[in-house]
């Protein structure tokens, strides 16, 4: 019994570490690039949460606010410099012209709603 | 068609506004209703005559009533004199009822089929329309009407009223689910606190009633907590992990234990046959509780921005066609003539055709007193008129309008982070993962070698883990303060663009200050004259004017309004050219000359005889006109220095910066000016391309230099600074070209947002300090570090209470900013 309560908590250790830092979500789907994105904003996520564009254009994003919650307020592009206020029960929409190529993540205030962008 | 006005009382809010509205609007013949809530006043447009009665019983039995009979009566007009039309791209319509793309093609059709429509695109995801050309609102959204969907203008002036209620329902919300959760959590643990039994005995009565408990405390999870279960699953689907995955875990593990208690005691050993529901139920509420608190708090973090927005005026009174109305602000289109009278706001930016007034332009620039506007001033939307009546034409309107576009860049930079957040950002991207490995590894920790019961031990240290280590506070340090410093800020007139600039301003030790158009007025004036021999004064300024007939330079500008003042017309200047730095030549009835510089003329070989002493130790310019061969004279301009400079650079001495003032001045003038200003340093006939090498060689010497210019010539200088402060005048571009941008023109805007940026950057330590504190030390505690000296684990209630108030602290100390003033304003 202590074996397999041990042998568990060191296997959902594991399984943490994988889950939340080694495995990417949609790894195995191939990335739609696109120039325009809905992304709605709800229940502490951004669906989608992995964005794929192309360097050099302009890339639209419309931000679909349905979470009251404070937390979902504002959305923050690190490394980009931009920020946006997200009007709770609308769309609010960011353009991004011209987005060097990188990975980019794209997060709350709090870093808890979290995205990525990956523009090349 | 027949337009009536009606006066309303007890209207206060858009909700009032759109009662009234639906009241109305249902009366037989009107077509159309407005409700100004400041006037309290309802216009109606019908298309037949309607009685006043009935117009007034509607809005009676709305509730807004007895209406006064205020009637003022039926107005006939042509519908095309009266309705808003469009103008190219800012008519944006709200579309209800569009599911497909089918309907984007079959709203877009519409739109363009309507009359004086140039161009419509509808964007399918946020469901909007764009549209441009001459066609009026209203006929646009009955275009979409009759395609079957629906339509609606949004404001680009909108008040945030829509948002307010949107958070006060959202607050409610959490104010009820924190009562459902202290509802049924609370007796439970007065019950446990007072002696009573929670453990479960199988074959008892008790067992029931504790099973009764367990299913009544999972409808408390199941409702008002169901937006962390929600939340934590689909975090956990995009392979995130978020605070609603720890709030989650914690009481779904109490729970989930608790409920194995019930359902087969016999299996566990009889001291861990102890219940929890009592503690899901609690944390539930108690978190719903917090953040209710913080969504209060929060509301008042953006209270800058809100107040930034109230100063727009809501209605404008237009002159059209001879006849003066008063539409809604949003309809001004450009080139609009408007009137304002005393004690009125100035609706849109525009220009002054007809009056003399005095403007209060505080509420953009910062500055208390107000503002002589005459024929041909600018004036912007938002600022109030004091004294007397002026018509402008409208020369920007909406999101052009200073400030509309003030409070988007307020709101932009209040999302940027300074520096000293990073370290949080990086823990908080990381720590919620971490967060739950520490709570397995303590459950274990526990279980190996805790005391018994074990098992309980395991739970309770697990879950308070989980509870307490919320990284609420940690993530809302940097962000609350920078919201509040930079709305702050926004109150004083100063512009803020980036949090690195917020920052770096607090560690400022070197202020260098360009000269004019900052230290002095920028408005110089001719104070001398010397000729020489043989020469009269007026015709050396008749020279000189005509040479610098067409040159925009503030020196040039001077010696033009003195001729204009002693009534000399110019003379015909051909082959002009100016040298930066130099002057300028120009040929003036067939002859030559130069006026410029002495070093410039000496190096062309003109032999300088006058001396100009007496001109530099007034600070005054010397302007040296001469012929290819021989000087003339040298007339004197000098720029007076701001009323308040001298005080505000006591100021900043005060503080310890070493003030510098950079000039293209010659020593003489310059050391004149920066006696009289009290700097501490002085850097004379520095060219402009120069000043940037200069602040570079302040900054190699190790000082951390804030050049403060106006923003055009001085832009190699203010982006070679450390920190760039552009002095603005409130309707320049400027204001988007700074890191920093002050809107009024007074040093003290310096003193104050360096002033402002250290007490900011002292609340984000405070609030780092504090939230860093909380966690590094609540999880050790949680995690029963202290069980050796007190015998006792944490309760995951009190966790769950000190979670819910860490946030709510750390938006509370953040406001505190909302406090602070940069002192010594006006002196």
């Amino acid at each position: 019994m202590s074996l397999l309560i041990n042998l568990g908590g060191i296997v959902l250790v594991g399984l943490i570490i994988w889950w939340f830092w080694l495995s990417r979500p949609g790894g195995k789907k191939p990335l739609q690039v696109s120039d325009e994105v809905t992304i709605v904003v709800e229940s502490g996520v951004y669906e989608p949460g992995l964005i794929h564009a192309r360097a050099g254009q302009p890339l639209t994003l419309h931000f679909d606010r349905r979470d009251p919650s404070p937390c979902a307020e504002q959305v923050i592009f690190h490394g980009l410099d931009t920020s946006e206020f997200l009007d709770d029960g609308k769309v609010t929409t960011i353009t991004l012209q011209n987005p060097p190529e990188g990975e980019y993540r794209f997060t709350c205030q709090m870093q808890m709603y979290q995205g990525r962008l990956i523009v090349d | 068609m027949a337009e009536y006005r009606l006066s309303i009382s007890g209207a206060t809010c858009q909700g009032c506004a759109r009662k009234i509205t639906q009241a109305l609007t249902v009366v037989p013949g009107v077509s159309e209703v407005q409700v100004d809530l400041e006037q309290q006043q309802v216009q109606v447009t019908a298309k037949d005559d309607v009685p006043t009665e009935r117009l007034q019983t509607a809005i009676a039995e709305a509730g807004y009533g007895p209406s006064e009979p205020h009637c003022e009566g039926v107005v006939n007009e042509s519908p095309s004199s009266r309705e808003p039309a469009a103008t190219d791209g800012d008519v944006t319509l709200s579309i209800s009822g569009a599911t497909c793309a089918g309907c984007v093609r079959t709203i877009e059709e519409a739109l363009r089929n309507t009359p004086g429509v140039k161009k419509a695109e509808m964007n399918f995801a946020d469901r909007t329309a764009q549209v441009s050309g001459s066609a009026s609102v209203k006929s646009l959204v009955q275009a979409v009407e009759a395609a079957g969907y629906g339509a609606s203008e949004i404001s680009p002036e909108d008040d945030g009223s829509e948002q307010e209620a949107r958070e006060l329902a959202h607050y409610r919300l959490l104010l009820r689910h924190m009562w459902f959760g202290l509802g049924l959590g609370a007796p439970l643990m007065a019950w446990g606190l007072l002696g009573g039994d929670m453990m479960v005995r199988p074959g008892e009565t008790s067992q029931w009633v504790w099973l009764g408990i367990g299913l009544a405390t999972l409808a408390v999870l199941a409702t008002a907590g169901r937006h962390f279960f929600v939340g934590a699953w689909k975090a956990f689907g995009n392979h995130n992990a978020n605070m609603d995955t720890l709030i989650a875990l914690g009481t779904g593990a109490a729970w989930l234990y608790s409920m194995a208690v019930v359902l087969a005691p016999g299996v566990l050993p009889e001291a861990a046959r102890h219940v929890y529901f009592e503690a899901s139920a609690m944390i539930i509420g108690l978190i719903n509780l917090g953040q209710a608190l913080e969504v209060r708090a929060r509301g008042k973090t953006s209270a800058a921005i809100k107040r930034l927005l109230d100063l727009g005026a809501k209605t404008a009174r237009v002159i059209r066609d001879g006849r003066e109305q008063d539409i809604p602000v949003e309809q001004v289109q450009l080139g609009d003539r408007l009137r304002v009278r005393p004690g009125e706001k100035i609706a849109v930016d525009g220009e002054v055709i007809e009056g003399e007034s005095r403007i209060d332009e505080s509420m953009l620039t910062g500055e208390p007193m107000p503002v002589e506007k005459n024929i041909g001033d600018k004036v912007s939307a938002g600022t109030l008129n004091e004294s007397g009546t002026l018509i402008y034409t409208a020369t920007a309107v909406g999101r052009d309008t200073a400030l509309s576009r003030i409070v988007a860049l307020v709101k932009k930079a209040q999302g940027s982070k300074p520096p000293i957040g990073r370290l949080a950002d990086q823990v908080s991207a990381i720590f919620v993962p971490v967060i739950m490995i520490i709570a397995v590894v303590s459950a274990l920790v526990w279980f190996n070698v805790g005391p018994d019961p074990r098992l309980t031990h395991m739970l309770i240290s697990a879950t308070t883990v989980l509870i307490i280590a919320c990284p609420c506070a940690l993530g809302l340090a940097t962000p609350m303060s920078v919201m509040v410093g930079v709305g702050k800020a926004a109150e004083f007139g100063i512009l803020i663009r980036q949090g690195e600039a917020l920052q770096t301003s607090s560690k400022l030790d070197t202020i260098v200050l360009d000269k004019t158009g900052t230290i002095t007025e920028g408005k110089p004036e001719v104070t001398a004259i010397l000729t020489a021999d043989g020469q009269q004064d007026d015709r050396i300024l008749h020279i000189a004017a005509s040479l610098e007939s067409g040159s925009e330079h503030p020196l040039a500008q001077a010696i033009l309004r003195e001729a204009e003042r002693r009534e000399l017309s110019l003379m015909e200047a051909s082959q002009f050219s100016a040298l930066n730095g130099k002057g300028v030549t120009a040929i003036v009835e067939g002859q030559r000359y130069r006026l410029g510089n002495r070093r410039w003329l000496e190096s062309e070989g003109v032999t300088v005889t006058l001396e100009t002493q007496s001109l530099t130790d007034k600070g005054a310019t010397p302007l040296f006109l001469a012929t290819d061969t021989s000087l003339l004279g040298v007339i004197g301009v000098a720029d007076r220095i701001k009323e308040d400079s001298r005080a505000a650079i006591a100021r900043l001495r005060d503080v310890g910066m070493k003030v510098v003032m950079i000039t293209g001045d010659i020593q003489a003038s310059a050391n004149a000016i920066a006696k009289e200003a009290g700097v501490d340093e002085v850097m004379a006939e520095v060219l402009p391309e120069d000043k940037a090498k200069k602040v570079k060689a302040l900054q190699q010497e190790g000082r951390i230099v804030g050049m403060v210019g106006d923003g055009i010539n001085d832009a190699p200088a203010l982006a070679q600074a450390d920190v760039g402060f552009a002095i603005g005048t409130g309707t320049d571009v400027a204001i988007e070209s700074a890191s920093i941008t002050l809107m009024g023109g007074s040093l003290h805007g310096v003193a104050d947002a360096m002033a402002i940026s250290a007490a900011t950057v002292s609340n984000i330590k405070q609030n780092l300090f504090g939230a860093f504190i909380y966690n590094s030390l609540g999880v050790p505690v949680a995690a029963g570090v202290l069980y050796p000296f007190t015998g006792s684990l944490l309760s995951p209630v009190i966790a769950g209470a000190a979670m819910s108030l860490s946030s709510v602290t750390v938006v509370t100390n953040a406001n505190r900013l909302r406090l602070f003033k940069p002192g010594r304003r006006n002196q």
